[in-house]
């Protein structure tokens, strides 16, 4: 934690046991957890590096003739019960009905939604603990903070969503062109429009330790308060928070999908799990497996990483570890 | 001992008051407020130990934390080592601490969970001393010598230890920057008996090696007739007696304190048998509307007409005995209260007549 380094150097005669050791010992025996771990890395692996392998270009369009020729491949395995399906080994998921690939197109779309899910995440995480932190120690920030959260919680998100992104979407891909913008947009929204509930999990908690005895202890000991903050307070609120974090990924990339889906987020050629989800709506009964992969993913990713935050909850709490 | 008036008194405490306001209704305006500490004054000499005890909810823990300033007073002053610290700045208050510590009553929640018990006694080291990591780490050594600590135990977390072992752990971080004054508050309440013995013997040997002073908050009367040097007894926000500690258990001056004491249990049955309790009537009344007048009269077995008008004045009643009771007033004195409380009402009405002519 804050004096990691501090602890090692104590312990020249036996050597030191990093409090985190601790939390993944407890953290192996959650089966849940480890199995979402299991499953969360492999996808992200699998998106991040697949391209690597797999480098079949998610965006290209093929020109008309070959298009025609190419596109609405089922996957390879759909000959296990229809025999007269269009395959090929060269699309083992299929193409869509622009005869880009599939596999392609998951991986990268993989890679955005992802992205945006733990940028979005980290940045409603720290305004969320730093708003409730400093609600819940400094009584008169208490007030205006708990209002602005409240204020926050009582927009309605989706509309304002919609809206921020129309107006801003031009500036900032001029600034940071065009994928970069819709990212810096998106992230910058979802992360902004939840933090809220950490918040609130933060001041109550921190309201709770502030007037735990080891906080007076270091009072009496002299400690200023901004020591106080990061040697007393954030270790001890470590836990919901990071609870707090592994839904907000989750969150993020569901409203991802969600504003993809609508049509809000990234343009209409750019992959993104939620857009292709979107795109093949329309033709769901045909092509069933093009909505099924990514929803799939979507569900596996959320799934995965709510398993993590459940084991990391247990893993973080002492009493549950000590005992 | 204790009552050569030569010694200098290393913490002075005069009419120390801390309420607590209480918000309420609609608004959340100030309603009232819980007095928690009520007008208590004392002094505590060079190396001794002032047994502080009364029941729960009396004030003396408020006492213990006021004077170390961890709350804001509402009136009166504290001197430490000769400076008031009572209106302090949070600056001038930081440099002082080194000088006072305190050791807590629940050793599992004065540990931070997340911190290695090398990193809580260092933490005291780290916020006054300039030490480099190597010379932090041997002072955190010794102190854990000093108090009976395996070395070994400087990478464990508390919740690893026992309650005894806890409770050295907070005591090694109170001696770390060499005190002068330690506030014990209640510091053997949550340990098992055979623990607490070793805890106070462990105080004891520390305040002969190093010269300590104490303030020791309990409720346990045996205890502190063990380690204290003088007591002091407390009822609803006030010390109703203060006496070295041999006067006190021999012969309590003040009818709280004689019921309070008649109530501690002797391990001999056929001498309990013989004893006979003074069985209070009622409740401690509430600190928010303490009794006009003395705070114990509303359950005093003794109690006059004067207890439920004037508040008692706490003053030597012999040398070295302070008490706050009517009883020891003498009849002069009852007739000076009297008269001069007349006198001043007299004044008043005078000065009302003047200002209608």
């Amino acid at each position: 934690m804050t004096d990691a380094t501090h602890s090692d150097d104590i312990s020249k005669a036996e050597p030191a046991r990093n409090q985190w050791w601790d939390v993944w010992d407890q953290f192996k025996t959650h089966r849940g957890a480890m199995v979402g771990l299991i499953v969360f890395v492999t996808i992200v692996f699998g998106v991040f590096f697949g391209p690597f392998i797999w480098t079949a270009d998610p965006q290209a369009i093929p020109p008309v003739v070959d298009m025609i020729k190419t596109r609405d491949f089922r996957p390879i395995y759909t000959v296990l019960w229809d025999s007269g399906a269009k395959v090929s080994w060269a699309n083992p998921l299929g193409t869509d009905n622009l005869a880009r690939d599939n596999l392609a197109r998951l991986m990268y779309g993989g890679r955005v939604s992802i992205a945006v899910g733990l940028v979005a995440m980290v940045l409603s995480i720290v305004l969320g603990a730093l708003i409730g932190v400093l609600a819940g120690y400094f009584k008169k920030l208490d007030g205006p903070l708990m209002r602005l959260t409240d204020l926050f919680l009582a927009l309605p998100l989706l509309p304002l969503i919609l809206v921020a992104s129309l107006l801003f979407r031009e500036p900032l891909a001029n600034t940071f062109g065009v994928e970069g913008g819709i990212f810096v947009l998106i992230v910058a929204l979802i992360g902004v429009t939840s933090w809220m509930q950490t918040a609130r999990i933060v001041r109550g908690d921190v309201l709770a330790l502030k007037e735990r005895e080891f906080v007076l202890a270091a009072k009496s000991i002299g400690t200023p308060n901004r020591r106080m903050i990061t040697r007393h307070i954030l270790p001890n609120v470590m836990s919901p928070i990071m609870v707090s974090a592994t839904l907000g990924i989750a969150a993020a990339i569901i409203t991802e999908s969600a504003l993809s889906f609508l049509g809000f987020g990234f343009p209409p050629d750019f992959p993104t799990w939620g857009r292709l989800l979107n795109d093949s709506v329309d033709r769901m009964v045909s092509y069933p497996e093009r909505v099924i992969w990514p929803g799939t993913l979507i569900s596996l990713t959320v799934l995965s990483v709510n398993y993590m935050g459940d084991g990391l909850r247990d893993a973080l709490d002492p009493r549950i570890r000590g005992r | 001992m204790p009552l050569d008036s030569s010694r200098k008194p290393l913490v002075s405490v005069k009419n120390l008051k801390m309420h607590f306001p209480i918000f309420g209704g609609l608004l959340r305006r100030r309603v009232g407020e819980v007095k928690a500490v009520d007008g208590v004054s004392f002094d505590i000499y060079e190396g001794e130990t002032l047994g502080m005890v009364g029941e729960s909810g009396c004030g003396k823990s408020t006492v213990g934390r006021s004077v170390l300033r961890l709350y804001e007073i509402t009136d009166g002053t504290v001197e430490i080592n000769g400076t008031d610290i009572s209106h302090a700045s949070a600056e001038d208050l930081r440099k002082k601490r080194p000088l006072m510590q305190m050791i807590f009553q629940d050793p599992q929640a004065s540990l931070n969970p997340r911190m290695t018990v090398g990193e809580i006694i260092a933490e005291p080291l780290r916020e006054h001393e300039n030490l480099s990591g190597r010379d932090r780490e041997t002072r955190v050594l010794e102190l854990m010598d000093q108090v009976g600590l395996n070395r070994d135990f400087a990478n464990r977390y508390p919740h690893e230890f026992s309650g005894g072992q806890r409770q050295r752990i907070g005591i090694a971080r109170a001696l770390a920057l060499n005190p002068k004054f330690i506030v014990c508050d209640e510091p053997i309440a949550a340990l098992d008996v055979s623990i607490q013995a070793q805890v106070v013997n462990l105080l004891e040997e520390l305040q002969d090696s190093l010269g300590l002073t104490y303030l020791f908050i309990s409720h346990d009367l045996s205890m502190v007739r063990h380690i204290a040097d003088r007591v002091a007894v407390m009822y609803l926000g006030t010390i109703v007696e203060l006496a070295p500690r041999e006067q006190i258990y021999g012969d309590p001056k003040h009818p709280y304190t004689q019921a309070l004491l008649s109530a501690v249990p002797d391990p001999d049955p056929a001498l309990a048998r013989g004893i006979e309790r003074i069985i209070l009537e009622g409740d401690v009344p509430s600190p928010s509307n303490p009794p006009k007048g003395c705070n114990f009269c509303t359950r005093c077995p003794q109690v006059m007409d004067i207890c439920k008008e004037i508040p008692p004045e706490f003053k030597e009643v012999e040398p070295g005995r302070f008490t706050a009771c009517h009883l020891y007033n003498t009849p002069a004195d009852h007739a000076g209260h009297n008269e001069t409380a007349q006198t001043a009402a007299d004044e008043d009405k005078s000065i009302q007549l003047g200002g209608n002519t």
